[in-house]
């Protein structure tokens, strides 16, 4: 087979990605468009689905649950995102010092990232027990009377914000990898012209690993945005709805309640929702995200 | 200055001793209590150390023919190598595609590859159940482990940054000695990608690990159940069979594999985070 070079580079390009290419198509495209028409429909898996056009969503509108699912979410997010952001870096900021036992420091750190999933929720399923954890028990060494946690509706999603506090290791290598690329002659440059260790930070190190601050941003919001696992393995969203998160409302509503229809217009929100915040973050990045080489158009 | 970076440096090391071991307290008490009897594993204030370490709790949570654990740990590492594997050499050949070759339409199709990143499972898992259940896939593995045959986006991204910093020159001498373009992808690409496909390999591994929602919707004869929805059965009030002692032997037997893959693959995995930047 003789091909021109520009044709020769459009055939193997399209060979070797096809892989994607179809898969894409079937296990993306397809879904995302049928999960619009589903949205518009009402279905229960055993009749077929019947047309209903906006009905699923004004639903959504007046359900009190959607509302709900979509505040645990929000406030889970707003809350457990940023400090677990900063909090790895603080942490990869004081391991990158010049102090001893780094190394032990480091994999301390990352340990319990690597208990996650289903480990992860036993564990503190055992730690937030009312009668006999460890979590009151270390709190009546300060005095504090045992608490509920899973059982109270005011405390469960506050147990399940500490929790995601334990996962901050795999945010901290990161971090930890980016801060050691900050060139070495940029910080002795700005300790030279006596910069504050805070100007140093604000003015360099941080424009330095901002892309990175900004990827690992948009990824751990949109991870936010689909808790599952805790919530269908400790508290069945509840009590009183208090960890009802978005996806366990829509895996509900579709695999409990056979409400496929209503739960592809959920999906469909999630999607947008998803689409808007990265956007917008994004566009605000432009602020204080710092690309090597120029902007990046 | 000295005394003030000193003291500075002193200060960041006692925060780190008290904040590591409020970190690694919980895996203490994971390990205590799977060691404790069950009489003991109900005090409160709870023992740090067991009074006698109860090893027979391991066993006893394999020969359990309720929880059937073995059979659980089998089906997750059936479908986690699986799903390594697949994703491994199908994501190597598409990042090679993207790094490689300037084909028309090459920038919209990454473009379209690095939003899917952010596509998330649970708004598109309806029509994918409804797809599989019509192809008769349900109570079997290959949902779960088919579609990592198709590549996934985020080893993509990271293996064509990898691909990006291998110089053009080491193609430019394969074409000369008349390689061919899939023998320059096996003989020089990806033998010089090990840390990278290290990183692929292991992240794919712990996600298909602990994945619960694609099991869930899935999986429904006992039997065919993974570690992480067999351990979610093992505390729902549904059967509440296992004990607390024995729930932390499970969680620990789950969590040995990524421990081990962690610490055989640290360096690589490291060198893999560091060279892809993630950028």
């Amino acid at each position: 087979m003789k091909l021109s070079a520009s044709g020769r580079e459009n055939f193997y390009f399209y060979l070797f990605i096809m892989p994607w290419l179809i898969g894409f198509i079937i296990f993306a495209l397809y879904p995302i468009a049928a999960s619009l028409f589903y949205s518009f429909t009402d279905y229960d898996i055993i009749s077929s689905p019947k047309f209903v056009g906006l009905a699923n969503y004004q639903e959504l509108f007046q359900d009190e649950l959607f509302y709900k699912s979509i505040w645990v979410t929000f406030k889970y997010t707003i809350i457990s995102v940023p400090l677990t952001l900063i909090l790895s870096l603080i942490f990869a900021m004081l391991i990158n010092q010049k102090i001893p036992a780094k190394g032990f420091f480091r994999t301390a750190m990352y340990f319990p990232s690597m208990v996650s999933g289903v480990s992860m929720s036993l564990l503190w399923f055992w730690i937030f027990n009312p009668q006999i954890g460890f979590f009151n028990y270390i709190l009546s060494w300060f005095g504090v009377k045992p608490q509920l946690w899973f059982l109270d509706e005011h405390l469960a999603l506050w147990a399940l914000i500490i929790m995601s506090f334990w996962g901050m290791g795999a945010g901290m290598l990161i971090f930890l990898a980016a801060l050691q690329g900050v060139p070495a002659s940029l910080l002795e440059a700005a300790k030279l012209d006596g910069a504050s260790r805070w100007s140093t930070f604000w003015n360099v190190t941080f424009p330095m690993i901002s892309p990175i601050f900004l990827f690992q941003l948009i990824m751990a919001i949109i991870e936010s945005f689909q808790v599952f696992t805790p919530a269908y393995v400790m508290t069945q969203g509840g009590p009183n709805y208090s960890t009802r998160f978005y996806v366990y409302h829509l895996y509900e509503s579709a695999f409990k309640n056979f409400r496929l229809g209503y739960a592809s217009a959920m999906a469909w929100l999630l999607l947008i929702a998803v689409l808007i915040i990265t956007y917008i973050i994004m566009k605000t990045s432009n602020h204080y995200v710092y690309y090597e080489g120029g902007k990046e158009s | 200055m000295m005394n003030k970076q000193l003291i500075s440096r002193g200060l960041a090391f006692l925060i780190l001793i008290v904040c590591t071991a409020a970190m690694i307290s919980p895996i203490f008490f994971m390990i205590s209590t799977s060691l404790k009897t069950k009489s003991e594993m109900l005090l409160f204030p709870p023992t740090w150390i067991p009074q006698s370490f109860q090893w027979e709790n391991f066993k006893e949570l394999f020969t359990n023919d309720e929880i059937k654990f073995g059979v659980l740990y089998q089906n997750s590492i059936i479908i986690a190598v699986l799903t390594v594997i697949g994703t491994v050499f199908s994501s190597a050949v598409v990042a090679y595609g993207f790094s490689r070759y300037r084909g028309k339409g090459r920038n919209l199709m990454f473009m379209l590859m690095i939003s899917t990143m952010m596509l998330p499972y649970p708004a598109i898992m309806i029509p994918q159940f409804l797809l599989f259940s019509e192809m008769n896939w349900m109570d079997t593995f290959l949902p779960l482990i088919v579609p990592a045959f198709f590549g996934s986006a985020y080893q993509i991204f990271l293996l064509r940054q990898f691909f990006n910093t291998l110089p053009n020159e080491l193609y430019d001498s394969g074409k000369i000695d008349g390689a061919s373009e899939l023998r320059m992808f096996r003989s020089i690409a990806l033998p010089l990608s090990g840390p990278a496909l290290a990183t692929v390999a292991i992240f794919s591994f712990v996600w298909s690990w602990n994945d619960l929602l694609a099991p869930v919707l899935y999986l429904n004869s006992q039997e065919k159940f993974t570690l992480p929805i067999g351990m979610a059965a093992m505390i729902s009030s549904k059967f509440r069979i296992a004990p607390w002692n024995l729930l932390m032997c499970a969680a620990i037997m789950a969590v040995i594999p990524v421990v081990a893959l962690f610490a055989v693959a640290q360096k690589r995995f490291t060198e893999g985070i560091v060279l892809t930047g993630i950028k």
